[in-house]
């Protein structure tokens, strides 16, 4: 990840990242929660909609996770330690989540 | 890897001196618990996503003028005080005591503002008859109150918690009490907060919109 932290001093105890930097980030926070609402405006087809919002939002949350608190700053071991944890629990619930759910879209009388 | 970094790695386990993450044991703290944290709210979403998905008629009472246009601005308002936020702890690593703590009274009163906004919001679906045992829109789909209701309701005592700490924190450092350390804590924190609202709004809100 970084430079920083790697020599004597353990903890990094000084500023990261500028206000140029967060104001840019933020920016694009901004613009991808227009596109969302875009979208909301086009009234899409539902599995087509929930596909692309929580794809635009995965981005959204990797750039407050990386910038907003810090994560693209720190060793890489921490994102190691707790990032992949994280997404193979998610996975778990979402095993249980995709095969039910299409074989009731399936059942459903039409 | 580094000679410097392996040091670090080898010395700290058994002595006790450092930490192979290079961070104290708050901030690793706070991040364990937002990493169980995010999974509670992970299954409360795919749990909805679920009844979402698999309910025809799910009700879509939200308008684009006002309930969407209203959790747009409160998206922003989220947003901008995760902005204040990330200056202020850059502040606090600077030693400006001043402009930490008027950074961080900018974010509580964002956060005051969305709980603020999102409660009209509540109060108007309550006023349809929405709670979170029933529906009147389409009684097939009694969940819909109740998935509406549990996920903002717990993003909703989340920022109300994430406000009262932000508060302690900044009167404590205020008062040079508390470390800039204190700060980037807090701030993990309400930056989490900011995180699940960006789920929930297009999930439970932009997925909603009224077809008509």
């Amino acid at each position: 990840m970084s430079a920083h932290g790697h020599t004597a001093e353990l903890t990094h105890e000084h500023a990261v990242g500028t206000t140029k930097l967060f104001a840019t980030v933020w920016v694009w926070l901004l613009l991808l929660t227009i596109v969302e609402v875009f979208l909301a405006y086009l009234r899409l087809e539902v599995h087509l909609m929930i596909t692309i919002l929580v794809g635009l939002s995965l981005i959204k949350a990797a750039l407050i996770i990386s910038y907003f608190m810090h994560m693209r700053f720190e060793r890489l071991g921490l994102f190691l330690l707790l990032i992949p944890a994280m997404v193979f629990c998610i996975c778990m619930m979402l095993i249980m989540f995709f095969p039910d759910s299409i074989r009731l879209m399936h059942l459903r009388p039409h | 890897m580094s000679d410097t970094e392996f040091e670090g790695i080898v010395a700290s386990p058994w002595s006790g001196g450092a930490s192979p993450f290079a961070i104290n044991s708050k901030k690793l703290g706070m991040w364990l618990f937002i990493i169980s944290d995010s999974l509670t709210f992970s299954a409360l979403l795919i749990s909805y996503a679920y009844v979402r998905l698999e309910t025809p008629n799910w009700p879509r009472p939200f308008e684009i003028w006002p309930a969407i246009a209203k959790s747009s601005l409160m998206t922003f308002v989220l947003l901008s005080s995760s902005l204040t936020m990330v200056l202020g702890v850059n502040a606090a690593f600077n030693g400006d005591r001043k402009k930490t703590v008027r950074y961080l009274i900018a974010t509580i009163l964002c956060g005051i503002a969305f709980v603020a906004i999102h409660a009209t919001e509540w109060v108007t679906l309550l006023g349809e008859g929405v709670t979170p045992w029933s529906n009147p829109f389409n009684p097939a789909a009694p969940l819909f109150g109740g998935t509406f209701f549990g996920l903002t309701g717990l993003h909703m005592l989340h920022v109300t918690i994430g406000v009262a700490y932000l508060a302690i924190i900044a009167w404590g450092f205020g008062k040079g009490k508390y470390t800039a350390e204190h700060v980037e804590v807090s701030g993990l924190y309400w930056h989490f907060v900011d995180l699940v609202w960006m789920f929930i709004f297009p999930m439970v809100y932009l997925l909603s919109v009224n077809p008509k």
